[in-house]
């Protein structure tokens, strides 16, 4: 029993702090969010440090409803620096008018246990609790600034359709077990491997189990067609908890999806890969020509988001080590340009503190504001996968995992789409070094996100590369190779 | 060979300048930007007299293996790698010189997005490993897209989404063939390896098809070609003289370092498509530069009829066009870089480039017009210039291979010449239309000297085209060998003896 608590470390650590963090502003009140936030950043911090899965062989508690192993640890770190990176974000922004309240950090920290047991999940149970942690702190951030309607509507569709697709997981996953009889990862591949090799084939109700499982987690990466909340919610709700639900939560997801396909459904590989290319594909088609209208930046974004799963969705369908070694890859690099984008984003204020999110407000950045915006044409670029930019190598990655698994014709329609979405990201860059400067900016005065901006924007920057791929690299190749 | 990593110097030595540019104001910029270039010319000057002609094929060779790394620092150069290097070493000072007054605004900017896109396009030569080119190839794309965009002409916008959409579209699709290619020979991807590489006849054809679509757009072929006017004429002069000097040799660069010698089955099998493609170019694209009215577009047409020169030659699997084709890109690069420095000339004086403004300029610009009747002479293919050689000799590799297809072609030059002066007649001849034209002092000593330089090189490598075909001939031999055994029968009739046609390519 000690021995399985020991694996859940993080997660004590994360939760007792936030029950004990929830003290403070009881008897303070809302004076302490700012020391509340810094000790929810060192909490993370501490429970990154806490993680046991760094060295060994993957080890599993409670029953096998729990492990601790390098992709585990590997998705963690990511989940929780995304999350402290967008409580530094949430600080700046929310302070200047007032409404910043306590229960902001200890809301991220709550979410950030659900998404630790989302990738620790090996058992369908498990996951589902760990979702729905997540998911209904979440809910809570997104209408956080309670009187603004747009924030209210945001976290009201949010909870409506997460609802729905919590429903229908949980109906594949009954499925799963009544067919399979098991909700353990494991035990689910072993029985599937058996109705396969049977006669009768793969029964009708796994399949079915199948499909309702991805189609609930598809939900949760906003992958295509169960993408509909992602440009709603990301508009309405406040800036930082965007910035926050398009990176931490979207690794978590994707990470999940990726264990479940791989070590429950792995057997099942040719009867789910059809599923997943659909879905990347669609992705990377809406998300690409989606956003092209978009007058708004978090709405571009959004879609940006959904083309971003697509390719990360690319690996998840190769299926195999080197797959899932890509997924990780695109996701670490992903949350940091999208992250990025998004401090960026929050710099965007008009001259009375107002916060604005049109795209034509960019225009000319790079006259009033010339490192912010190179570092915006960075992250841009990124996004857009040109080499040099560290945003080409994700996307390098996961095509040449398909590539390896015979999936050329995928990797081929896929790079295709990828010029699609090429296109807004250079309108960004086009308004802001081609056009007539638009009134500034208010000026900003937080050195930490300026750190983080310009931190995020060297990372990017081809000399990131030095820094940054090899390790990576070899960091998610390790942690793929514990699913195998 | 020395130890001095003088491939990696000659790179970073305008990324350094690039780097510095932004950080100082214009008049400085302007300066570092002129010194760094004319330092990587230097520094070339002295690798063309060190190269060793009939030596290794691959010389000053790098090769760094770069830990966890999907690619190597891998460089090398070949004499087709070294002359086109030259060219763009030997073009970018002028560029910055044609910039020096005209760029007004974000000068700093200007300058360090045009030394970036030298150390792209010198690298893409350089490159040895299959990523390392990819990574120049594309990289280019972004300095290029701002040069466009910010200092360009109204269209801009347009011009640079065009020439950014498509030429990343293209690419792409090489990228995923190349790493099919990799996979297939389990992770080597060092370019020499790979040119030894037999990959399966059905394979190549899908790999040749994905490579063209990149090599096409940056070619370009007909029909995608139509970024390239827009582009030219919207960018800036130094942007045209870049564009057409040296981003047009990458698709051809790029046909003779991988279609030909990685895929000899399917470029045989497919030369049908090459030829088709580029008798339309020639033909149709001749007849619409004949009724341009936009000097600069004119030119960009031209070089679409020129650059199927380049593609027919390439394609015809012998020496002769082989050697022709290079020749082509080596002279196209000069003289239509020249043409547009011509053009930028009489714009900054005028603001238009609309060719019913201008006349009569032999009057009152005679050194304009003695330099600009030589480019528009080494366009049409005048003997003792250099358009003469290489066209000659892709029309006669073009000829061995079909007779047809050396007819149609054919026509290119005659169109070439009527275009060409008819250009020529209407700008410098007769009597001046407009007082403003009729007033406009002539080339001041920058000019003289951007365009003197190039002038005196299209005459060298007119008269003596030995010193540029010398470093690369081995290298066609190697490539050569290598396509024999695919190379389609001509059907022209002609036996030509080996030791003839040795003799007749100049003995050493």
């Amino acid at each position: 029993m000690l021995d399985s608590l020991h694996l859940t470390l993080p997660e004590l650590i994360l939760s007792t702090t936030a029950l004990v963090l929830l003290m403070i502003p009881a008897y303070v009140g809302d004076r302490s969010a700012k020391l509340v936030t810094w000790l929810a950043i060192a909490a993370l911090a501490g429970a990154a440090v806490a993680i046991p899965g760094y060295w060994g062989p993957p080890r599993s508690g409670f029953g096998g409803l729990f492990v601790s192993d390098g992709f585990a640890t590997f998705a963690k770190v990511t989940i929780y620096a995304g999350a402290a990176v967008s409580l530094i974000a949430a600080m700046g922004w929310f302070g200047r008018d007032r409404d910043y309240r306590a229960e902001y950090p200890i809301l991220i920290l709550l979410s950030s246990v659900g998404m630790g047991m989302m990738v620790s999940a090996s058992d369908l149970l498990t996951l589902y609790v760990g979702l729905e942690l997540q998911s209904l702190a979440a809910y809570v951030l997104a209408s956080f600034q309670r009187q603004d309607t747009r924030s209210a509507e945001a976290g009201l569709k949010y909870f409506v359709l997460g609802a729905l697709a919590s429903g229908i997981l949980l109906y594949g996953i009954s499925l799963l077990y009544g067919f399979t009889g098991s909700t353990l990862f494991g035990d689910i591949a072993r029985a599937i491997g058996a109705q396969k090799a049977s006669a009768a084939g793969l029964s009708h109700g796994t399949l079915f189990g199948l499909v309702f499982v991805l189609a609930g987690i598809a939900f949760k990466v906003s992958a295509v067609p169960f993408h509909m909340w992602t440009p709603d919610v990301y508009e309405g709700a406040p800036t930082p908890v965007t910035a926050f639900f398009a990176s931490a939560p979207k690794v978590a997801a994707m990470a999940l999806l990726t264990r479940f396909t791989v070590q429950a459904a792995g057997p099942a590989t040719f009867e789910w890969r059809q599923i997943v290319v659909f879905m990347a594909l669609a992705s990377t088609i809406l998300g690409g020509v989606a956003a092209i209208g978009q007058p708004n930046i978090k709405r571009l974004l959004a879609y940006s988001s959904i083309n971003n799963v697509g390719f990360a969705l690319v690996g998840v369908a190769a299926g195999t080590a080197a797959g899932v070694a890509s997924v990780l890859f695109y996701m670490a690099v992903y949350i940091v340009m999208t992250l990025g984008s998004f401090l960026v984003v929050l710099r965007m204020r008009d001259s009375e503190g107002r916060s604005v999110e049109g795209i034509a407000s960019l225009a000319g950045l790079s006259r009033t504001r010339p490192a912010l915006a190179m570092a915006m044409a960075f992250f841009m670029f990124g996004l857009a996968g040109v080499p040099p930019m560290l945003g080409f190598w994700p996307k390098f990655y996961v095509f040449n995992a398909a590539v390896a698994t015979n999936l050329t014709w995928l990797a081929a329609v896929a790079i295709a789409t990828s010029v699609i979405s090429a296109y807004y990201y250079l309108k960004i860059v086009k308004i802001m070094y081609f056009d007539d400067p638009a009134p500034a900016y208010a000026p900003t005065r937080d050195w930490a996100q300026s750190a983080l901006i310009a931190a995020a924007a060297i990372a990017v920057s081809p000399l990131g590369y030095y820094f940054i791929v090899g390790p990576l690299a070899s960091a998610s190749a390790n942690a793929a190779s514990a699913l195998f | 060979m020395t130890g001095l990593p003088i491939l990696s110097i000659l790179l970073a030595v305008p990324l350094i300048g690039a780097i510095a540019c932004l950080f100082v104001s214009a008049p400085a910029a302007r300066w570092i930007a002129l010194a760094a270039t004319l330092i990587d010319l230097l520094l070339g000057i002295w690798l063309w007299a060190a190269f060793e002609v009939g030596g290794p094929q691959w010389q000053f060779v790098e090769y760094q293996k770069m830990a966890f790394s999907p690619f190597a620092w891998a460089l090398g150069i070949d004499g087709i790698a070294l002359m086109l290097t030259m060219l763009s070493l030997f073009l970018m000072p002028i560029c910055i010189l044609a910039s020096w007054t005209t760029v007004e605004r974000r000068v700093p900017e200007y300058m360090a997005a045009f030394l970036a896109m030298e150390t792209m396009m010198i690298g893409v030569f350089m490159a040895q490993d299959i990523f390392l080119f990819y990574i120049f190839f594309e990289a280019g794309l972004i300095p290029m897209f701002l040069i466009i965009g910010i200092w360009g002409g109204a269209e801009r916008i347009y011009a640079s989404y065009k020439f950014f959409l498509y030429t990343l579209l293209g690419s792409v699709l090489m990228l995923v063939a190349m790493l099919w290619m990799v996979n297939f020979t389990h992770g080597d991807t060092y370019i020499p390896h790979l040119l030894a590489t037999d990959f399966p006849p059905q394979a190549q054809t899908w790999l040749w098809l994905a490579f063209l679509a990149s090599f096409a757009v940056k070619m370009p072929m007909w029909p995608v070609h139509t970024w390239l006017p827009d582009a030219h004429v919207q960018a800036p002069t130094a942007g045209s003289v870049i564009l057409a000097g040296v981003l047009l040799k990458l698709g051809g660069y790029g046909f003779v370092r991988f279609s030909l010698p990685m895929f000899p089955e399917a470029s045989a099998q497919l030369v049908w498509v090459i030829f088709g493609l580029s008798l339309v170019a020639i033909v149709y694209t001749s007849l619409v530069a004949l009724v341009q009215r936009d000097m600069k577009k004119l030119i960009a047409y031209s070089s679409v009829a020129h650059m199927a020169f380049v593609t027919i030659g390439l394609f015809t699997f012998n020496r002769q066009g082989i050697e022709g084709a290079l020749i082509v890109m080596l002279s196209h690069g000069l003289v239509s870089g020249a043409l547009f420095l011509c053009v930028g000339v009489v714009y900054d004086r005028l603001h238009t480039r609309e060719i019913e403004r201008y006349g009569g300029l032999s009057n009152n610009m005679p050194a304009y017009a003695l330099l600009f009747m030589l480019f528009t002479m080494a366009s049409v293919g005048l003997p003792g210039t250099s358009g003469f050689v290489g066209e000659f000799l892709s029309l006669v590799g073009a000829y061995r291979t079909s007779s047809w297809l050396a007819f149609v072609a054919t026509t290119g030059i005659i169109l070439g010449a009527a275009y060409m002066l008819y250009l020529y007649w209407r700008v410098a001849f007769g009597t001046s239309r407009n007082a403003d034209a009729a007033a406009m002092p002539d080339l001041n000593a920058r000019e003289l000297v951007s365009l003197g330089a190039i002038a005196a090189v299209v005459l060298w490598m007119g008269v003596y085209p030995e010193s540029f075909l010398a470093p690369m001939r081995s290298d066609v031999s190697t490539l050569i060998a290598r396509v024999e055994r695919a190379a389609p029968p001509g059907d022209s009739g002609l036996v030509v003896r080996t030791a003839h046609a040795t003799q007749g390519e100049g003995a050493r």
